[in-house]
């Protein structure tokens, strides 16, 4: 069964390829007339002022950790979308009870303005 | 077998090469991204073991959502820029080659000895189905079995990490 | 339509199928791009009532193809301050995902008479895995480090910003949108995609998107609104406008490819519409019936099921470039309350609404007729083998 997965692997050498074929090809074909302004950052015309790894908003820290809790939420779902079924209306209040708790943490967070853009 | 055996071979190597770029590299962001292809060579072990739902959330959980957050705070600590991380001295290196030892002597004396390695039990039967998220979802949420209590006390632990973060952040300065 | 299932020695038709499936899906997402921006560009000339692109070949069809090969000859510049290899490796990482999603698309199904008479209906899907939405979901997770890398190796503070902005925006839709993919399987009951596909066949009423109750056949639509957080979601998760903000042009030059040129920048634009063209595909295998006509319609039903999976795909694409020409870009704190405080929510709920009523109203309560014969013994940790599997 898993060799089936192979072509996962074949579908990405395929996109590898064919980037590395067009950038060659791109490589061969264009023009190459370099000069010292073209090596700039662009930055509407002015020289650009420092670097920009900078530091950033904590807040896309708090969105990426809801995600990673939400996400493995989800990983919980899925083995739970395909057995409830047979194992019956036990399952949906046992995925009710650890969602709800999520749910909390969802309002914690609403309430607490961390998923409020600033 | 043989041709198993040269697969396995190829993936650890990629692994074990990831592992030390993922060390290694001055650069944290290159780090972090040697460490996202260390978590899908993982994820492809986990499908040659025929474990294909382990093998999806090892992608979806760990490289798509735990390697952005990582990148997401090596760019707030801004130590994105080459320079930023500077390795100071000091017991960390020896320590760690003591660990090292330890490790792979107890692995090779496991192995030299042949015994401390449980055998797989695993069944044609079971490494078919085995793997699926039918089976891991019957397994999980039957009533019958003792992984109820540990699923729900998931939840409470994933709570006390959404209240922690928010703690932390909206603290005011 | 049965098709004979000609052999060739050891080799039939059967077997090559999945080959020829892969190379159907790839030679058509690399080779289709092209037309498809030309579609957009008519199209939303038509909307503006612009001329929109007339003058190479007929209909301005060579038009894209023409600004492709332009682009090969463009000089590339590559400014002084990049990461040089993240700045290479960011546009192989934008196109890898997805273009792999596709080998988990399953866009048509082909019947053969088989030697013995009896006829198969084989899906045509390059890998026809047991969980082939959560291998593209697991894929779609990965979109994201194309752009952060590409707009963190730049070293440009408007490509930094794009890249951020929209590796937030991803994660963020990516939650409604898993979800709201956990409701077309509990509704369809499979992970795997064909099976999806074949659980919706019959009519248009029998479609995720328009079945009114799983078991009753009226009920409150809860498909519905699942199929709609999952349209949105998609359009977010692709960058498209009214959710473009990572390549606001108005306020950030071009975003994350502010610093890509030639055709390195034709590299993100291919992923770009790859992308769309999967998510599209997944939005019609999960909620529109895949290639299930909408009726059994006797002038009609001759018609190959790869052609309704395509006049579904070109709805959607359509559906696109409607909301590009319709719909001003949204303020990105707008964006986020729309993800978190809307989509997500209502996608929860809409999931449990659909497991409660399946559970508690339309199924008999069996907890005993799990087939869970020997329970291993506490102590080992075995839970694979456990249930003793059951296909």
């Amino acid at each position: 069964m898993s060799e089936l997965y192979l072509t996962f692997a074949v579908f990405g050498a395929v996109a590898v390829g064919f980037v590395c074929v067009n950038l060659f090809i791109a490589r061969l074909a264009r023009p190459s007339a370099p000069n010292p302004d073209k090596l700039e950052t662009y930055e509407c015309g002015p020289l650009p002022v420092g670097e920009a790894w900078q530091q950033f908003n904590v807040h896309y820290y708090l969105f990426a950790l809801l995600f990673v809790v939400f996400e493995v939420e989800a990983a919980f779902l899925y083995p739970w979308a395909v057995a409830y079924k047979q194992v019956g209306r036990y399952a949906v209040v046992e995925m009710l009870i650890f969602v709800a708790i999520l749910a909390a943490g969802l309002g914690y967070a609403w309430r607490r303005k961390a998923i409020e853009w600033e | 077998m043989t041709l198993a055996i040269f697969a396995f071979g190829g993936l650890a190597a990629v692994s074990v090469v990831s592992a030390i770029l993922m060390v290694a590299n001055r650069n944290p962001v290159r780090s972090a991204l040697a460490l996202v292809a260390n978590f899908l060579v993982l994820a492809v072990f986990y499908l040659t073991l025929s474990a294909e739902f382990i093998a999806a959330v090892q992608v979806i959980v760990y490289a798509g959502a735990i390697m952005v957050l990582f990148l997401f705070v090596i760019m707030l600590l801004n130590l994105g820029s080459p320079e930023a991380l500077k390795e100071r001295g000091g017991l960390q290196a020896p320590i760690a080659a003591v660990l090292a030892l330890i490790f792979f002597s107890i692995l090779g004396a496991a192995g030299a000895l042949g015994t401390a390695l449980p055998k797989s039990q695993a069944t044609h039967a079971t490494l078919n189905t085995g793997g699926t998220a039918e089976t891991i979802g019957r397994a999980l949420f039957d009533p019958n079995q003792p992984w109820l209590f540990p699923f729900e006390v998931t939840s409470i632990l994933l709570l006390m990490g959404i209240v922690g973060a928010i703690v932390l952040a909206k603290r005011r300065i | 339509m049965v098709i004979q299932n000609y052999s060739l020695g050891p080799i039939d038709l059967a077997s090559i199928i999945p080959y020829v499936a892969m190379g159907t899906i790839l030679g058509f997402i690399l080779l289709i791009v092209p037309f498809v921006i030309w579609f957009e560009r008519v199209v939303i000339a038509l909307m503006q009532d612009r001329l929109g692109p007339n003058r190479v070949g007929p209909r301005g069809l060579l038009q894209t193809i023409a600004d492709g090969v332009k682009l090969f000859f463009k000089e590339d510049l590559e400014p002084a301050a990049v990461d040089r290899s993240l700045y290479y490796m960011a546009p192989v990482l934008a196109l890898i995902p997805a273009l792999a999603a596709g080998a988990a698309l399953p866009f048509a199904s082909i019947s053969l008479r088989m030697a013995d008479g009896s006829v198969k209906s084989l899906p045509l899907v390059a890998g026809n895995v047991n969980i082939g939405i959560l291998f593209i979901l697991a894929l779609s997770s990965l979109q994201v480090y194309g752009i952060v890398l590409a707009g963190w190796a730049s070293n440009n503070k408007y490509s930094l910003l794009g890249g951020l902005r929209s590796s937030a925006q991803m994660i963020s839709y990516e939650l409604p949108m898993s979800l709201a993919i956990l409701t077309g399987i509990l509704m369809s009951g499979s992970l795997n995609l064909v099976d999806v596909v074949n659980s919706q066949a019959g009519s248009i009423l029998d479609w995720n998107f328009f079945k009114l109750n799983p078991a009753t056949g009226f009920f409150f639509p809860l498909g519905l609104i699942a199929g709609m957080i999952y349209l949105v979601a998609m359009v977010a998760e692709t960058n498209r406008a009214p959710f473009d903000l990572p390549e606001a042009e108005s306020e950030l030059i071009a975003g994350f490819h502010t610093e890509y040129s030639s055709m390195k920048f034709a590299m993100f634009f291919m992923g770009e519409y790859a992308s769309m063209l999967v998510v599209s595909g997944i939005a019609t295998a999960l909620w529109f019936g895949g290639w299930h006509a909408p009726f059994d319609f006797v002038l009609w039903n001759w018609i190959p099921g790869g052609i309704w999976f395509l006049a579904k795909l070109t709805f959607f694409i359509g559906v696109y470039v409607w909301l590009r020409a319709t719909l001003p870009r949204l303020r990105y704190d707008a964006l986020m309350n729309i993800g978190w405080k809307r989509l997500l929510p209502l996608s929860i709920v809409v999931l449990f609404a659909v497991a409660t009523v399946d559970a508690f109203f339309f199924t008999k309560d069996t907890p005993a007729a799990i087939s869970a014969p020997a329970t291993p013994p506490s102590g080992t940790l075995t839970p694979m083998a456990a249930p003793g599997g059951g296909q």
